[in-house]
């Protein structure tokens, strides 16, 4: 097996990507976009600009000279690039030969964003799996982006932005070196793409194999797949691969106890021969201290260890981040200001909305909630048609008749209102302010958050909700200055560091590839029962097989027909030559009755034989076959080996030359031959 | 190792299906149904003969219930809460979502309308759905360590999955009810091609083979409508769901397309209900059905309203679907009591009626006057239609499902014993597999597939995955064989896991020392004058390529092979190897020949040939 970290991602919007070559095929995990990288583009061309483009800080104006000695001079809205926005993919996945990728496998809608890139290519064959909620999603996110990109060109007509044009200016001296590392990173540009169009979505999607969870698929014969929930959104999943050589986990982040989509799955990822975590974003919670390290003596049984796994406390500080969420919402509204929330986590904004409606349902207020997003009605209605792939709470709510998720009441109420763009005919007739607003799209250059932004930007009443790490990057640097009250969330996406020992106890691999990066912060030497091989980005890691011996099943049927042999020597032994087809069945190799042979005479003689032939012995066999001889000795030379021979007399003359290792049959009597073989076989093991 | 399948219910007969099959000492229940016809003790399914003591939870793995018809879950809350079984109990997420309804329904229909005494109770129902683990489609759940389940589409009902069971390596599919055609609001059964010991199939229609369903879906559609044209009031006993909602969609469709005003009326709140589940289900419809969704839900009738019971005797005409099917007990059943003696009225009965029920009584025959449950006759002056398509596959379903799946065995149960029986000879004759019929109570057992477990060297592997290919000439046609694995032996030693080697190594494996037998002649062979060492070599070559056919020669200055064969010029004056004659002449030299016994005719073809030449 070899894994390469294409990319260790970062954080949700932007999963690790890795390359896998197992039993002979090569595994492609996730191909996600960096969509972060897009805040290097400005939302509006410079020319139309609006007033902050006249906003550059007063003491830059009058200082121009000063500007210019300074390395790091404060990043103003002229240093965006004002084009139509391109695309950055993992870095290095396009120096990989396309069609030599075998197989595809997607973990949660953001690892599918960058597949049409892949799958554009003629020369692309390899087969795809996701889960259907994944496909959905993700579909649905890829439209939205596309529908969101078109609104962009349309609004600001095509620019000119053949590549690579527009990188050019940025090789200047004066270029901020943060924009310079979002576009150069490691001097490659290759990783920069123009956008998909829809009906290259549509014909990545026709490539798709989707699969539920815990279904087994099989490909070639050869690697059984099998998708487990990861509860890190609705459909995402982690990956066991089941090969003739043992088998495979990939754990990337994982929820354990969620609110929304379905719970992490570790029954089945219990005891895999190599088990790959590639939860980076564990990185981002605080390094453990002593006091939450949670002591992993081998002695803890797997109930006690999937306890302190599952407690609720994580998952009640996720609801209470979800509230104080609505309540702050609830606070501006009540003083004359509008949210804008630009959360498109799926199963965040499905529970906010949800929160949001019932606390102001209980509440005096009167805002209307809107929701502003091309994918928004199908969305919110896929939502509440997927019981199965949810958390067993909202499974309940199934079985006594309510929707999944309670925006379906609130909508029909009119309390939830649905837009697929700003400029909706509708939109202006139920336009209301103070409001609360879901819009797209997270990194604030694209959607209808941009323009809601420019509206509200000045108004310190209002709220703005961000995305963890976009007010720290260029994210805000357009919209500056910004009297909006900001809230940034960090919702969680993934397994807390200090959990990780837990959770390998737990699992029981026996081998478990870690980031080294992960590594680094964790001491997980205490896990006795596996051994822990770091990884890191873009290295290949080789691993030896593991199991010394592949296993092959044989039918008892054809067992019991196999010709069978009981040694003269070894009566503890049963041998017998096989027959049959060995076939490669569900990752299993097996032997089974193949089409009927022709019974040749000639195949039933042994081809193989140990012992040793006593001249004396041979003879008399020989005897009773009416065959007549003497026996001679001879010493050979440095008597390193005796060799005897019988020079047979009648029928024919003849000669049987033997020694400890060989004998040799001299005649050129066929029949003879025949019969001195019948009875060296007799006298000799033979298979 | 032994499959056993006792059928417990639904033997030659329909009602109360229940099998269980025991694969390798694990004990499965599939379906666990009661008889809609009967009212004594004989309406469930006889538990006793799984366990005298009682102790269900030791007997039984797990319950499977394939969808939410009360011939397949009826007896379900009586065996875990009244029986006491504690076991695990899988159903699909619709099934498990829709069975309270059917369940508490049928409760409340033979407690408050027939008067009789519980059976179990609306907390038994609560308690009973407690235990059950949802199942979704083709996912792979492993009981135990040994069971492993999973569900594929049935197409029956909403929900309805076949189960395919596997313990060690004997595998079975237990079909439940199934539709290999999609309908208005159901695909089609959908299974893998799977390697199985047993199929236990459904065979309610074994011997009805049916064409399109355009033509009886008009039909239906006609029959109403002239019905309610003329006035009058068309009933449509069914179950809350399924029958309903597929009827429904057609008369909404209908009633659309053709501006008809007459109310549509559903009989309780419960359809209604049903309706909502129905959308939340929609990934469990047809594929159809889920690509409209996004605009309309196609659940989300237009004409439908809820039935009142003051317009039992309201004039005018209307639909009612009303509850329950097979006009058994209940509304549907006292709404007949009134309707049924008008001639201008219609009773439009779906699917089937188990007998004993008085739909079946109107189905059989035209009855002038029926007797209802409790002593009262009615005149039956009504018009009866029969809806003549089923949810039910019909035979050449079964037919196909069966030679798709090409099972060891086969098992028919849910049906008639007659068209079974005639189903069963179909199996047995055409498809050559054996099939077999049993009676409630019977069990039937069928051989299983396993799998001897071995570890295989990597020398053989490695010799396997390169052809091996064999040519020969039998009279006139070229046969190509390749049998790589007959390079491999399996050794097996006492207590230890077997062992496959590859020949070469089989010595090593054993410790003994290999011993190699071998042929040696040095055969004398005639000279063409002038001719060298090469063009001998050359000369014997060609002979040997004409009498031995796809011979595979390699040549070298002064020696040839093929095979193990291998002949090389000899110069000795008196080599060992030679008998009988000696170099006398100078037209003949000799090549000194030795072989192995594997190729033991191959090498004296090859002498025959070159002393020919002699």
């Amino acid at each position: 097996m070899e894994l390469t970290c294409l990319s260790k991602g970062d954080g949700f919007h932007y999963p690790p990507c890795h390359m896998l070559n197992i039993s002979g095929f090569r595994v492609l995990i996730d191909c996600p976009l960096d969509l972060l990288a897009i805040t290097i583009f400005s939302p509006v061309p410079c020319d139309v600009g609006f007033e902050a483009s006249a906003y550059p800080s007063e003491e830059d104006a009058q200082n121009p000279i000063q500007k210019k000695q300074k390395m790091e001079r404060q990043m103003s809205f002229d240093d965006l690039v004002c084009v139509e926005p391109w695309y950055k993919t993992v870095k290095t996945l396009h120096l990989w030969e396309v069609s030599l990728i075998d197989i595809v496998l997607i973990s949660n809608p953001m690892g599918l964003l960058g597949l049409p890139f892949l799958t554009q290519n003629p020369r692309f064959c390899a087969k795809i799996y996701m889960t259907e909620a994944t496909a959905k999603i993700g579909q649905l996110m890829m439209e939205d982006l596309v529908s969101m990109h078109m609104e962009f060109r349309r609004l600001h007509g095509p620019e000119d932005s053949s590549f690579p044009c527009w990188t050019k200016n940025l090789d200047g001296e004066e270029v901020p070196s943060v924009l310079k590392n979002v576009v150069f990173n490691g001097d490659d540009l290759g990783s920069w793409m123009r956008l998909y169009s829809l009906d290259d979505i549509k014909s990545c999607m026709k490539k798709v194999q989707a699969v539920k969870f815990s279904e087994e698929v099989c490909y070639n014969g050869t690697l059984v797949i099998k998708a487990l929930s990861s509860g890190l959104d609705i459909g995402a999943c982690n990956w066991l691969i089941n090969g003739p050589n043992g088998s495979l986990s990939y754990v990337s982040d994982s929820i354990l106890v969620s609110h929304h989509a379905k719970s992490f799955d570790f029954h089945g990822l219990k005891g895999a021969d190599v088990m790959i975590y590639s939860g980076f974003s564990c990185l981002q919670t605080a390094s453990p201290t002593d006091s939450d390290y949670i002591s992993t003596s081998s002695d803890e049984n797997d109930e006690s260890l999937a306890a302190s796994l599952l407690d609720n406390e994580e998952s009640l500080e996720e609801l209470e981040k979800l509230a104080f969420v609505c309540s702050c919402a609830e606070e501006s509204a009540d003083a004359g200001g509008s949210t804008l929330i630009t959360i498109t986590r799926v199963g965040i904004v499905l529970q906010l909305l949800e929160l949001m409606s019932n606390s102001l349902e209980s509440s005096s207020l009167k805002v209307p909630i809107f929701v502003i997003s091309s994918v928004a009605e199908e969305l919110l209605a896929y939502a509440n048609t997927i019981p199965e792939w949810l958390c067993e709470q909202r499974q309940e709510k199934l079985i006594s008749g309510e929707p999944s998720f309670g925006h379906l009441q609130f909508i029909k109420d009119k309390k939830i209102h649905l837009f697929p763009a700003i400029h909706s005919p509708n939109l202006i007739t139920s336009w209301q302010e103070p409001c609360i607003l879901f819009a797209p799209h997270w990194s604030l250059r694209l959607g209808p958050s941009v323009q809601l932004l420019q509206r509200w930007r000045e108004d310190p009443k209002s709220l703005l909700v961000l995305e963890d790490g976009i007010s720290s990057g260029l994210g805000l640097l357009p919209f500056r200055p910004i009297a909006m009250k900001i809230l940034q969330c960090s919702f969680r996406s993934g397994i807390r560091l200090q959990k990780l020992p837990s959770l390998l106890s737990l699992l029981k691999p026996k081998i478990v590839l870690v980031p080294d990066v992960v590594n680094q912060r964790i001491n997980l030497s205490a896990i006795k029962t596996t051994s822990i091989l770091n990884y890191s980005e873009n290295k290949t890691l080789s691993l030896a097989r593991i199991a010394d011996n592949a296993d092959v099943e044989i039918m008892a049927e054809l067992a019991t027909k196999l010709s069978w042999k009981k040694l003269r020597q070894r009566e503890n032994f049963g041998i017998a030559r096989l027959k049959g087809e060995l076939v490669m069945e569900n990752g299993k190799q097996r032997l089974v009755s193949g089409l009927d042979q022709e019974e040749d005479s000639g195949k039933t003689r042994p081809l193989r034989h140990w012992g040793s032939v006593a001249p004396e012995t041979l003879l008399d066999a020989l005897m009773k076959m009416s065959v007549t001889g003497s026996i001679e000795h001879s010493i050979g030379e440095n008597g390193s080996e005796d060799k005897s021979i019988i020079h047979l007399t009648n029928p024919s003359s003849g000669m049987v030359e033997t020694s400890e290792m060989c004998t040799t049959i001299i005649t050129d009597d066929e029949t003879v031959a025949s019969k001195i073989f019948q009875a060296i076989d007799g006298i000799l093991d033979g298979i | 190792m032994a499959i056993d399948c006792l059928v417990l219910g639904a033997g030659q007969e329909i009602g109360k299906s229940c099998v269980v099959v025991t694969i390798n000492n694990k004990k499965i229940m599939f379906d666990c149904g009661m008889h809609m016809g009967c009212d004594d003790h004989n309406r469930y399914p006889d538990f006793s003969i799984l366990s005298k003591s009682g102790d269900f939870d030791k007997t039984i793995s797990c319950v499977i219930i394939t969808h939410f018809h009360m011939d397949h879950v009826g007896a379900l809350p009586y065996f875990t809460e009244v029986c006491g079984y504690n076991g695990p109990v899988y159903m699909s997420y619709p099934t498990k979502a829709l069975s309270p309804l059917m369940l508490e329904d049928y409760r409340r229909i033979m407690v408050d309308r027939r008067g009789e005494e519980e059976l179990f109770t609306s907390a038994h129902i609560a308690s009973c759905m407690n235990k059950v683990i949802p199942l979704d489609l083709k996912q792979t759940i492993q009981v135990d360590e040994d069971l492993q389940i999973r569900a594929y589409y049935a197409g029956h009902v909403l929900g309805a999955v076949m189960v395919y069971a596997k313990v060690g390596d004997a595998a079975i599919v237990y079909t439940g009810d199934y539709n290999m055609t999609t309908d208005r609001h159901l695909g089609a059964a959908k299974i893998d091609r799977l390697q199985l010991d047993l199929l236990i199939s459904e065979s309610t229609y074994a011997t009805t083979t049916r064409g399109s369903k355009y033509p009886r879906e008009r039909e239906f559609l006609q029959a109403v409508h002239k019905c309610v044209a003329g006035g009058g009031k068309a009933l449509i006993p069914s179950f809350a769901l399924g029958r309903a909602q597929e009827l429904c969609m057609l008369l909404d469709d209908y009633w659309e397309r053709m501006n008809i005003k007459v109310p549509i009326y559903f009989s309780s709140g419960l359809t209604i209900q049903a309706n909502m589940y129905y959308k939340m289900l929609i990934s469990w419809t047809s594929q159809n059905v889920k690509e409209k969704h996004v605009t309309h839900n196609p659940f989300d009738f237009k004409n439908v309203k809820d039935f009142d019971r003051s317009l039992i005797h309201a004039p005018g005409p209307c639909v009612l679907f009303a509850t329950p099917g097979m006009l058994c007990a209940g509304f549907s059943l006292e709404v007949f009591k009134h309707w049924a003696p008008s001639p201008l009225n219609l009773v439009a009965l779906p699917g089937y009626s188990v007998a004993g029920t008085v739909g079946h009584k109107l189905m059989s025959g035209k009855p002038t006057t029926v007797d209802l449950y409790n002593g009262t006759k009615v005149d039956v002056r009504c018009k009866i239609h029969q809806v003549a398509f089923s949810p039910h596959t019909d035979a050449k379903g079964i037919m196909d499902l069966t030679k798709f799946l090409s099972p060891k065995n086969v098992v028919l149960v849910h049906g008639e014993k007659p068209s079974m029986m005639s189903l069963k000879d179909r199996i047995t004759s055409e498809l050559d597999i054996p099939c077999f019929v049993p009676a409630n109570g019977e069990t039937v057992s069928v051989a299983s597939t396993t799998f001897i477990k071995t570890n295989a060297s990597d020398m053989f592997l490695k010799s396997c995955s390169t052809p091996n290919f064999r040519f020969s000439n039998s009279s006139t046609q070229l046969r190509v064989t390749d049998d790589r694995t007959s390079d491999g032996v399996l050794v097996i030693e006492k207590s230890k896991k077997a062992k496959i080697v590859h020949q070469d190594e089989v010595s090593e494996v054993l410790h003994e020392k290999d011993h190699v037998v071998s042929l040696a002649y040095c055969c004398p062979v005639k000279v063409n004058e002038e001719s060298d060492e090469s063009g001998l070599i050359k000369q014997m070559s060609v002979k040997i390529s004409e009498t031995v056919s796809c011979a595979d020669i390699h040549e070298s200055e002064t020696c040839l092979q093929v095979g193990s064969f291998k002949g090389s010029l000899c110069l000795k004056e008196m080599c060992v190897h030679r008998r009988g004659m000696s170099s006398s002449s100078s037209e003949v030299k000799f090549l000194c020949c030795n072989w192995s016994v594997a190729d033991l005719e191959l090498g004296w073809k090859i002498i025959n040939a070159m002393k020919q030449n002699l």
